[in-house]
């Protein structure tokens, strides 16, 4: 049980971890804006855990192929996931969508959103 | 068996993204659940290709990831604005 495969286990059930927690924080939590920081807050370091300890026994075995490969999908969740999180954040504020505040956003002055 | 246990930690992920786009009251939950089953599928198919030993894998789970943000930003701008924008381009 050499270093390189301690190294991905621990890195990929790390990154499958995170990603219970992140979605059981979707669950959980009781407003959209606050589920979606829970849901797109693993896309970006779970998806990087998982995919590192998939790209390190490939890495040792050779096969630079398949780690070129890992990287590009990481490299594009990296991009498009938090932009995707954005858009449905700004849609729904957007869409006069209030969150739940424990007092009220515009103080009594009436709906300006 | 440690990419099993990480490919069954990524399933029960995607079963509570099932649950929250069932739940989910407002319209962007569900959008919400809908991205984040995608970006799960992404990884599990990366997990499953390295478990079947078939690189081939990647390929399908990076256009799964292209073709996941896209319908996202679609399904987006179709709540957002009623229609996709063709009936601009023909007036």
């Amino acid at each position: 049980m050499d270093w390189h495969v301690i190294a991905s286990g621990v890195l990929v059930i790390s990154g499958a971890f995170l990603t219970v927690v992140g979605a059981y924080g979707t669950l959980r939590l009781p407003d959209v804006y606050t589920r979606l920081h829970a849901a797109s807050i693993t896309d970006t370091l779970a998806t990087f855990l998982v995919l590192a300890g998939l790209a390190i026994p490939s890495l040792v075995a050779g096969e630079w192929l398949i780690a070129v490969k890992l990287l590009l999908v990481l490299i594009f969740l990296w991009f498009t996931s938090p932009i995707a999180s954005y858009s449905i954040g700004h849609a729904a504020f957007f869409a006069a969508q209030k969150p739940k505040l424990d007092h009220d956003l515009t103080d009594g002055e009436g709906d300006k959103a | 068996m440690i990419y099993g246990v990480a490919a069954l930690g990524l399933l029960v992920a995607m079963l509570f993204a099932i649950i929250r786009a069932l739940l989910g009251p407002t319209l962007m939950d569900r959008v919400m659940a809908a991205n984040m089953f995608g970006t799960k599928t992404v990884l599990l198919l990366a997990v499953m290709g390295y478990l079947a030993g078939r690189p081939e894998f990647l390929d399908l789970a990076l256009v799964y990831a292209l073709m996941n943000f896209i319908s996202i930003i679609a399904v987006l701008k179709y709540f957002r604005y009623r229609d996709l924008g063709q009936s601009r381009v023909r007036s």
